[in-house]
């Protein structure tokens, strides 16, 4: 795997295989020493044009564990700020000599720019696009999922026959997006639900099932119940009219988490908006697998520069 | 290319069951043994000298699975290498008696890898090593403490293990490589 | 000099010889000979008027490092065009006789092409207060199309003033019809692709909505309207239906909008970003045929040079826009001659006589005809080529065609009697201009 721009470039064997590997990364964070030589003397970059401080400190963590070294540039405190354009970072940093370009980027499709670009021939991890994609999100979503049906008998499985509804922002959330490409790779079935103005204009023709109503939704019994972060600049732009009518809408709040099965998963790719998309008590409740994503989503970034940057002359 | 064949199924089953006796010999018992098998054959290399120990002492036959792929110092040079997951015994190897498991010893690179591997689980009493072939042509200072079979070869020639589990016969055969490239037998 | 062509098809697919001196043609037919002059040997090359584009952006003044009148002026010779239409977003702004007098003298003086400034509609492009159009269509530019081209005139009030006020120079307004609003940083055709994409969407209906007013209000007030680059089956229908009221609506259609589509947006490569965005497959049919049938009157290049930093970037970062001018005629054929919708005939029309028209641009209503001036092109049907930045002569290279075959090759193109290509490479400065 030279890139990792997108997951529809994974097929179900690499998909799959990804998975498993980050079992093997997760097991390493159990030994007695929880860090591997695999990648030293190879430099990972992180180049954040748009603030993410978890998804940086996620990839870093990854990084270090198998022992690279790893420079950061965020958008903040840098030149980045100052309006230097994508390929003036890119060759400055390429002529520092980089195995591979983590890539944070507010621009659909950045990652796939910076890889099919000859400014430099790294490997192109990206850690999120505009509103395109973040496969690695995408990839430890459906390592929550898998981990928390299957346990220690995980490797090798798909998502055959899960259901996973997700909720909110779909219009302008690349998580989404990632999750609807990936999980329908995997087997898993997919509904979209939010308002009108935020489910995307074509959406019937994507790989899912979409609608307006939360509630029959929840009715219809999910396995996954994945909640959307929403911005309050999206209620400035006319796309609902007001914060407490999308919480009522589109909030899993206390009543509608007490309708879901006991083993349905409640999921958030964070941070939270309390109180808004979902309550404190389903953030807390013992379905929630949100702090399980934060923890795989280490092994998944391992496992991903594993694949981008150990392969020689494939 | 013709396929040499230097060790059959009555060769590879006596063989390892030597190795099973000089173990018990050589730890002056069964006790804190530990196998740890090499992926893919080193594995069931390991499990089948497991099933010897178990008959000859019962309980003694502790196998595991480790997975060097990470430490490796080729990862570069090769195409990317899925590793096979590490599994430890319960009770981890911390003052155990480890014996490594392959089934070919060539560089001594993967072995290299594998001390490396163990250092990151713990701290064993000793570790040992153990291997069906070995070819020759050490690039380290490493060396088995229980060998199959001794068999010389010229770097160009190709070490072939074949195992029931995997290949559905027991089998070591010599054939020329047609590169003479040092590939995975190391 | 004068210069002798021979063996060349006309558009109405006969054959002549044709003789050049002193800027007109002087005699056709024939066997003709002419001691002194320089020959072309024109057999099977197919002979065109001087193709005219109403839609140029030669960014001189103020964007000198993306195109220049010279510049500009010889990438159009090199596609065949004896005139383009300067557009008005240069820095300054064209909203004045001065700027516009300036352009049209340095085209002069360059000699490649006729340059036409286009004026713009209101005061610095800002869609608050009419500019001076009176003072520059009676300057020496004597302009007679307006446009705010790069934004549309979207108040409706301003809109319906600038069509009644230019009727007064007997001037018409060419709209860039996208309805502000509903494009706030749109980046692509809005669809199911552009969702996959994740790209802000461009929804046809904010350009067909404001093709739409502009019909009514024309119709309203008795005014010509002029649309610019026309880009969805929608819009065809709303000008196919005001033409059958009767209203005085003329419509243009770029080359990249007859051969290119929205799926090429996937690659996140911006060289295909483009304002109007390029759209679906069905538009693509839709406004060929509209072509063929006469909705659409024209083809205009929207020849948008910029500079290489604008496009190596991320598709939301870059500009929108690509050069036209030297590919125009190869993609009009690849787009609708090969395939037997438009005949060579058509083509002189849709991009030589009806453009003259609306621009009121004289010397184009009879070519090839004694006495008619010498604008015409040559080219050779047969040739097919790799398109690469070779084909460019402009400053900018941003052509969404570099590595894909072509058909057509220009083989020579003369400018009022002067040769500014042969032998298929443009002529030296000096040599055009001393002429000229």
């Amino acid at each position: 795997m030279k890139h990792l721009l997108s997951v529809r470039e994974l097929d179900l064997a690499t998909a799959v295989g990804i998975l498993d590997l980050a079992e093997d990364m997760a097991d390493v964070a159990t030994r007695a020493v929880p860090k591997l030589a695999t990648l030293r003397g190879r430099t990972v970059a992180n180049l954040f044009f748009e603030d993410s401080t978890r998804t940086r400190l996620s990839f870093e963590a990854a990084a270090k564990r198998l022992g690279a070294d790893v420079i950061t540039f965020t958008a903040k405190g840098s030149s980045v700020s100052k309006g230097e354009s994508l390929k003036d970072t890119a060759q400055t940093i390429a002529a520092m000599g980089i195995d591979a370009v983590v890539l944070r980027h507010p621009a659909s499709g950045a990652a796939r720019v910076l890889a099919d670009s000859e400014w430099i021939d790294a490997a192109v991890v990206n850690a999120g696009d505009g509103t395109h994609e973040h496969p690695t999100q995408g990839l430890l979503d459906a390592y929550t999922m898998r981990k928390t049906l299957h346990g220690d008998a995980s490797r090798g499985r798909s998502l055959d026959g899960l259901r996973v509804t997700i909720v909110g922002d779909i219009l302008h959330s690349r998580v989404a997006r990632s999750n609807v490409w990936l999980l329908q790779t995997l087997g898993a079935s997919v509904h979209l639900v939010g308002p009108e103005t935020l489910l995307p204009l074509g959406i019937e023709r994507w790989p899912v099932s979409s609608g307006t109503d939360l509630d029959a939704a929840i009715a219809e019994g999910p396995d996954v119940v994945m909640m959307l972060r929403v911005q309050s600049e999206r209620m400035r732009a006319a796309f609902f009219p007001h914060e407490r009518e999308y919480a009522r809408q589109w909030g899993l709040d206390d009543a509608r988490l007490a309708r879901l099965a006991p083993d349905t998963m409640v999921m958030h790719p964070g941070p939270m908006n309390r109180g808004l998309e979902i309550s404190s008590a389903a953030a807390d409740s013992a379905r929630s697998v949100v702090l399980d994503q934060v923890t795989n989503g280490v092994s998944i970034r391992m496992a991903v520069l594993y694949l981008v940057l150990s392969g020689g002359a494939a | 290319m013709a396929a040499r064949t230097v060790l059959q199924q009555a060769d590879i089953t006596r063989a390892l069951t030597r190795i099973a006796h000089e173990i018990l010999e050589s730890n002056q018992g069964s006790s804190d043994l530990i196998l740890l098998g090499i992926p893919t054959r080193g594995v069931l290399l390991a499990r089948r000298i497991g099933a010897i120990l178990d008959e000859l002492e019962p309980g003694s036959g502790t196998v595991g699975e480790l997975d060097v792929t990470m430490y490796r110092d080729d990862l570069r040079a090769q195409p990317t290498r899925t590793p096979s997951p590490t599994r430890v015994p319960v009770g981890g190897i911390d003052g155990k008696t480890v014996v490594l498991v392959d089934d070919v010893l060539y560089s001594g690179r993967t072995i290299r890898a594998a001390l490396d591997a163990i250092n990151d689980l713990g701290r064993p009493r000793a570790v040992r090593l153990a291997v069906l072939v070995d070819r020759g042509h050490r690039e380290l200072p490493i060396r088995a403490d229980f060998v199959g079979k001794n068999l010389p070869t010229a770097v160009a020639e190709r070490i072939n293990v074949k195992l029931f589990e995997t290949d559905g016969e027991d089998l070591v055969a010599i054939s020329e490589s047609p590169t003479s490239d040092r590939d995975g037998r190391a | 000099m004068s210069l002798l062509i021979t063996g060349a098809v006309l558009p109405d697919g006969t054959s002549t010889d044709l003789l050049v001196d002193h800027g007109v043609i002087t005699e056709l037919g024939s066997g003709l000979s002419q001691r002194g002059a320089h020959h072309v040997d024109a057999a099977s090359l197919q002979a065109l008027p001087g193709l005219v584009d109403l839609h140029t952006h030669l960014r001189e003044p103020g964007f000198e490092q993306s195109e220049t009148v010279l510049s500009g002026s010889r990438a159009a010779a090199a596609g065949g065009f004896t005139a383009v239409h300067a557009m008005a977003n240069t820095s300054p702004v064209a909203d004045t006789a001065g700027v516009v007098e300036q352009v049209a003298s340095l085209g002069e003086q360059y000699g490649y092409v006729t340059v036409r400034p286009i004026g713009a509609v209101t005061v610095g492009l800002a869609g608050e207060r009419l500019s001076e159009i009176g003072a520059m269509a009676q300057s020496r530019a004597a302009v007679r199309v307006f446009s705010d081209d790069g934004t549309c005139v979207s108040d409706a009030l301003l809109m319906r003033r600038a069509l009644e006020y230019v009727k007064t120079f007997g001037g018409v307004i060419a709209q860039h019809a996208q309805e502000p609003r509903l494009t706030e940083g749109a980046q692509m055709n809005e669809g199911a692709l552009s969702s996959e994409l994740g790209l802000a969407g461009w929804p046809a209906v904010a350009e067909e909505a404001i093709i739409a007013r502009d019909v009514l209000l024309a119709q309203h007030v008795g005014a010509r309207l002029h649309v610019c680059h026309l880009s969805t089956a929608g819009s065809v229908e709303v000008v196919r239906w005001a033409k059958a009221r009767g209203i005085r609506v003329t419509a243009e259609v770029t080359p990249h909008h007859l051969l290119l589509d929205e799926q090429l947006a996937g690659s996140y490569d911006a060289r295909f970003k483009v304002n109007p965005p390029l759209r679906r497959a069905e538009d693509v049919l839709a406004l060929r045929a509209a072509l063929a049938d006469g909705v659409i009157d024209i083809v205009a290049t929207d020849h948008a040079p910029h500079p290489l930093e604008s496009k190596e970037c991320a598709w939301q970062e870059a500009s929108f826009g690509m050069v036209g001018l030297e590919s125009a005629l190869s993609v009009v054929q690849a787009a609708v001659v090969d395939s037997g919708q438009l005949s060579w005939s058509d083509v002189a029309r849709v991009l030589s006589r009806t453009p003259a028209a609306i621009g009121q641009l004289a010397g184009y209503d009879a070519p090839f005809t004694v006495g008619a001036p010498a604008n015409f092109t040559l080219v050779d049907p047969t040739a097919r080529r790799t398109f690469s930045a070779q084909q460019l002569h402009g400053k900018s290279v941003n052509s969404p065609y570099i590595g894909r075959e072509l058909p057509g090759r220009i083989v020579a193109t003369v400018h009022r009697g002067t040769a500014t290509v042969l032998d298929g490479e443009l002529r030296p400065e000096e040599e055009v201009a001393a002429r000229g």
